[in-house]
């Protein structure tokens, strides 16, 4: 479909613009509730993926919903400084039922009241504040909502006989991140699971208003620890667009390189993790050897292991010298040698595969319905990679394979990683031979007055979206990072029931969400 | 006297090694450093010195039980024939004494489990009878083709028996040795049933049991588990390798006897770290499977005596 038909389907007077730097990105403004409300509608219906929502608070209080479509991502902002009840705006769950949490986050963050959602509880408060913190005037009440209480939170329960509950967490017996799941479960098997979250709510959204763009990158940089170049690279990327800033093709280059360095550290941990959790331990010490040695080269190289703060806006903070370079390919050439080795150990490992096969179905339609992207969304036949699709420079030069899988188990989701080690190798290489000489981070221009951007990359789990409004001498007015575990948390509710009990530790590795990148 | 010292002693002291031993070969075959032979002695150190903390709303049943677990344990360290032929209390060392022995800590445990009252004490505990009763047909069974020479079910007389036989190879026990091999995985919590070194709560069975235990009750329960894992491996070198076994008090024999038994364990151990770095975890209802496996093979194994052996 060509520009002129999209644009004259959703808003007039808007058209979705190509970039450089990767899919074309817009935001629309409404000017009513119901004009909201209809063009999610739309969007929705008309094949869009819902993305994620959230709230902006003082001085312009708003609402923003993401869709993604083929075309591009389209942001919808709804501005609740209207002449009615600026407290309220209608909730979209009756539509999409993704929507719920995120409503529940903005009641609880900011006290806007979403209309006609009917599940009143709390989300992400755990009944440390009696009052919203991000509130619009500040100190606002909720109208009408009872005060949370955290030992009140009132979970769904089965009834029956031999039903019985297991509480598990928020703190694990392993170190993990603190998440709280409630099993409803006869004997082994599981009935009906439910989550609560919120455990590592830090309040980024609160913190990014009156940063400087530098030290919002760095706080963006620190949303979820294992996906800091998606959420910097997201970042300045909206950062960017408000700016009307264009990268040089050198610093594309290395910030893509950067990315799927990240997304090869975490799928060969996700893999060791998952033949550990299956018993095998033999597993977990290879793929970790191999991460660790990967790290360690992104320290030598690159400064960090993580590679914290690598990315900023207007560039990158790393160069490569030819040794550097063929240093990187070496590594490359070893690493897709020993991970295809690996991948055969554990395709040929009738035992693993015994647990992995049929274990946490997630049906292609429930993907669909659910909006779920990334690895999980990609391992039950929901074609959607950034990289893939239309990604910006590099990307279209060295277009990676789209990764798919149809059956939606944890083995797909091995799989799934499996392939896009090898897709990412490949398309590391490709980088390396053809790096341009790039130039580190260049200066950004000043902005006359209040900016909007967006940023939206494929990351480890799925897209990772950042939104930014700047005030003039680049102050962060409001920003806001959206992690894709937001969206995929509720497939893993619906995943889990009907499998065993014991079965859930590896189910949720094969997901392996970022609870630090939900709870904000 | 003497000899009932010197098996618990050597029991209690040698099970953490044994234990060492095994870490140190599974270390080894997936490329990691070892954390050395003595670690689970360090950890057993250790958690004796820490303070014990009784959770909430247990009975005195929670705070018994490491005791008698391990008592019960203990004592089957004088059942089984491993220093001489003639075990401390031979009269009454019979193998089914000593499989009603092993019931009797497992249910201990799985109630010291319950009595906390919490999720996973329940879980663990229900999953450890299931298995349980699934591997106890299975035990009997290789304890009576065992028996079938001796005609007595006592572990001294069985020992006399295949040591004195002529023929110096069995097919009966062959089969017998495959549903021991089995049955040691399950009874020990071993891979590919369960898996000791996880930490995900859910997919715990003898784990689950322990976790509301800390301090020296803890250290009890470990130690406890270790001199089992030993006691089984020592029952099996009865059975199926009893050569080398010194019938005679006399300090030469002895020696002897001592290191054949720690080859014969050393053997055994890197046999067990082998079979755990090949498997994957079972899923948990594929243990009936695993278990009439077992059951099945010493079957065979019985009627093959009358069948090749008669």
């Amino acid at each position: 479909m060509d520009n002129d038909d999209f644009s004259k389907r959703f808003s007039p007077g808007f058209c979705l613009i190509p970039r450089e730097d990767g899919i074309p990105r817009a935001i629309i403004p409404q000017n009513s509730p119901g004009s909201y409300i209809e063009e999610a509608r739309t969007l929705a219906a008309s094949g869009g993926r819902f993305l994620g929502l959230w709230a902006a608070g003082d001085p312009e209080p708003r609402i923003c919903t993401a869709f993604l479509l083929r075309e591009g991502l389209i942001v919808l902002v709804l501005p609740l400084n209207l002449p009615e009840d600026p407290q309220t705006f209608p909730s979209l769950s009756s539509f999409l039922p993704a929507a719920d949490r995120f409503e529940r986050t903005v009641r609880d963050l900011f006290g806007f009241v979403p209309e006609g959602l009917e599940d009143s509880r709390p989300w992400i408060s755990q009944g440390l504040w009696t009052v919203p913190p991000l509130a619009s005037p500040p100190g606002t009440c909720i109208p009408e909502t009872p005060t949370p209480d955290l030992q009140e939170y009132p979970f769904v329960r089965v009834l029956g006989p031999g039903v019985h509950e297991i509480p598990v967490g928020p703190v694990h017996a392993g170190i993990i991140e603190p998440g709280h799941f409630r099993f409803q479960v006869v004997g082994e098997k599981v009935l009906r699971l439910e989550e609560r979250l919120g455990y590592t709510h830090k309040g980024v959204d609160g913190l990014f208003r009156g940063r400087e763009i530098a030290a919002g990158a760095r706080l963006a940089a620190r949303v979820s620890g294992d996906s800091t170049v998606a959420c910097s690279l997201a970042f300045a990327q909206a950062v960017e667009q408000a700016l009307d800033f264009s990268p040089a093709a050198g610093v594309r280059f290395m910030r893509a390189l950067l990315l799927e360095r990240e997304r090869v550290a975490n799928h060969l941990g996700d893999l060791g993790a998952l033949g550990n959790d299956a018993g095998l331990g033999f597993g977990l010490s290879q793929f970790t050897r191999l991460k660790e040695d990967l790290l360690r080269r992104n320290r030598i190289h690159f400064g960090a292991r993580y590679l914290f703060d690598v990315i900023v806006p207007g560039g990158v903070r790393a160069n490569l010298d030819d040794k550097a370079i063929l240093d990187l390919l070496e590594e490359n050439r070893l690493l897709a040698a020993e991970v295809g080795d690996l991948q055969k150990i554990y395709d040929d490992h009738g035992g693993l595969q015994d647990r992995f096969q049929n274990t946490g179905v997630l049906l292609p339609e429930v993907a669909r319905r659910l909006g779920a992207g990334g690895v999980v969304g990609r391992g039950s036949a929901q074609a959607w990679d950034l990289r893939a699709d239309h990604g910006g420079d590099p990307y279209r030069r060295f277009p990676p394979a789209l990764a798919l899988a149809h059956e939606g188990d944890v083995a797909a989701r091995v799989r799934i990683r499996f392939l896009e080690i090898q897709e990412s190798l490949a398309l590391c290489r490709a980088l390396l031979e053809h790096l341009p000489e790039h130039s580190i981070a260049e200066p950004l221009p000043d902005n006359p007055e209040t900016a909007e951007g967006l940023g939206i990359v494929e990351g480890v789990r799925g897209e990772v979206l950042a939104w930014v409004r700047l005030a003039p001498g680049g102050v962060i007015r409001a920003a806001h990072i959206q992690d894709p575990s937001a969206l995929l948390w509720p497939a893993l509710e619906v995943v889990v029931p009907g499998n065993l009990v014991a079965d859930f530790p590896l189910i949720n590795k094969s997901f392996n969400l970022s609870y630090s990148g939900h709870d904000l | 006297m003497a000899v009932e010292g010197a098996q618990l002693v050597l029991a209690l002291v040698a099970a953490p090694i044994l234990t060492g031993w095994i870490g140190v070969c599974r270390a080894v075959l997936s490329n990691r450093s070892p954390a050395g032979l003595l670690q689970p002695w360090r950890d057993l150190v250790r958690l004796f010195r820490k303070e014990t903390i009784i959770p909430e709303g247990t009975s005195f049943l929670f705070r018994a039980v490491p005791f008698l677990v391990f008592a019960a344990l203990l004592s089957c360290v004088l059942f089984v024939p491993f220093l001489v032929t003639d075990p401390p209390l031979a009269p009454v060392a019979d193998a089914v004494v000593l499989v009603g022995l092993f019931s009797l800590a497992r249910m201990l445990m799985a109630f010291g489990a319950m009595d906390a009252g919490t999720p996973f004490g329940d879980l663990g505990g229900r999953r450890e009878m299931m298995v349980g009763f699934l591997a106890e047909p299975a035990t009997l069974m290789i304890l009576f083709t065992a028996s079938l020479w001796s005609r007595s079910t006592s572990l001294p007389a069985i020992l006399h028996s295949l040591l004195g036989a002529a023929a110096p190879f069995h097919p009966s026990l062959l089969f017998a040795l495959l549903a021991f091999i089995l049955i040691l995985l399950a009874e020990n919590g071993r891979l590919p049933i369960d898996n000791p070194s996880t930490h995900l709560e859910l997919t715990m069975i003898h784990e689950a049991m322990l976790l509301e235990y800390s301090g020296p009750l803890l250290a009890m329960m470990e130690w406890g588990s270790q001199i089992k894992l030993l006691l089984y491996l020592l029952i099996g070198t009865d059975f199926f390798l009893p050569a080398g076994l010194p019938s005679s008090l006399s300090p030469g024999a002895l020696g002897a006897g001592l290191l054949f038994l720690s080859a014969k364990l050393l053997m055994a151990g890197a046999g067990l770290a082998l079979i755990e770095t090949l498997f994957a975890k079972l899923r948990i209802f594929r243990v009936p499977e695993f278990t009439a496996l077992a059951y099945l093979l010493a079957t065979m194994g019985f009627l093959i005596h009358f069948v090749l052996e008669v």
